[in-house]
């Protein structure tokens, strides 16, 4: 009985790898991650500024002063503010990719977004640690009543 | 375009607009988080700028805007949850439909708790 020869292949096989970076794993496990502490953060949010006393109606600068008073809700504010901002941008950067099919429609669509990002991140986190609770010319009935005390 | 195939798991049922009520939410949730943390920058111009433009907040048609928009948060964070354990939990898969009922239920429940105080704070005298 004649055997085949089978001719070696040029090269053994080799797993390759077809992706530059683990990105995108990053990013979806980031947005479950993200997600899951976003609830605390903005369901108590919600509640203390909504909920608690006459809600809406309460809110004045002075509310605002009495809050950023205190450490615990700069802070409280702060991670709610990058953690909501990541977590929304990476999610409308997705969305562009999905829908915006030409090349330059995406880069112009996802530079106005990240554009968007920083200014509002960069501002906000200089608002909550540039803030002062009683500005020294501002009339006292306006002002939290730490202020005059 | 090819129609859709008859008896399809996801086109035109809970699981695709579930996600669709998701997307709409999450960009919703986000252009108003943009506009959110200007209005909050005023109280770094001065505190009559500041409660000027929270006073609009006040209005009745903006309560209207913010029970929608709580709405709007709550579907997402609890249809959020929902996604994680379809990706995670065993089971997750399985009873996906079961839980999408859940996370409609659980806005419902948590929309009763909410609305009337602050419909009441809004449209009440109180001020
Ligand atoms: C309240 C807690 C929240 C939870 C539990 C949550 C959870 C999630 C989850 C699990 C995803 C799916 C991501 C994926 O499929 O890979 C998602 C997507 C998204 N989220 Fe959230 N999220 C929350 C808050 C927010 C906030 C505050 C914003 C806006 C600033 C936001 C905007 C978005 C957007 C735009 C998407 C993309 C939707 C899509 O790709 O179809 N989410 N969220």
């Amino acid at each position: 009985m004649a055997t085949t020869a089978l001719a070696a292949p040029r090269s053994p096989y080799a797993r390759q790898k077809i992706t530059r970076s683990n990105f995108e794993l990053y990013s979806w496990m980031f947005m479950r991650v993200s997600g899951v502490i976003l609830i605390a953060l903005i369901f108590a949010h919600l509640f203390v500024n909504l909920m608690v006393g006459e809600g809406v109606k309460a809110i004045d600068f002075g509310f605002v002063a009495g809050k950023w008073a205190s450490p615990f809700w700069q802070i409280w504010d702060l991670l709610m503010l990058w953690l909501a901002m990541i977590h929304g941008t990476n999610g409308v950067r997705t969305i562009i990719n999905d829908y915006a099919e030409r090349d330059g429609t995406r880069l112009v669509l996802k530079l106005l977004l990240y554009v968007a990002f920083t200014i509002v991140v960069v501002l906000g986190t200089l608002v909550i640690f540039t803030f002062d609770p009683c500005p020294a010319d501002a009339p006292a009935e306006l002002l939290a009543s730490f202020c005059t005390a | 375009m090819p129609s859709a195939p008859a008896g399809t798991l996801y086109r035109g049922h809970e699981g695709m607009w579930s996600w669709v009520a998701h997307r709409v939410t999450g960009v919703l949730i986000f252009f108003f988080l943009l506009v959110h943390v200007l209005d909050t920058a005023l109280v770094r111009v001065s505190p009559e700028a500041y409660n000027a433009v929270i006073g609009t907040y006040q209005t009745p048609i903006m309560g209207l805007g913010e029970a929608g928009l709580v709405a709007a948060i709550v579907y997402h964070a609890f249809n959020g949850i929902r996604i994680i354990l379809v990706d995670f939990w065993t089971k997750g898969p399985k009873y996906q439909r079961v839980m999408l009922w859940v996370v409609v239920g659980g806005t419902v429940v948590t929309m009763a708790g909410f609305l009337p105080r602050h419909l009441m704070n809004v449209f009440g005298g109180g001020h």
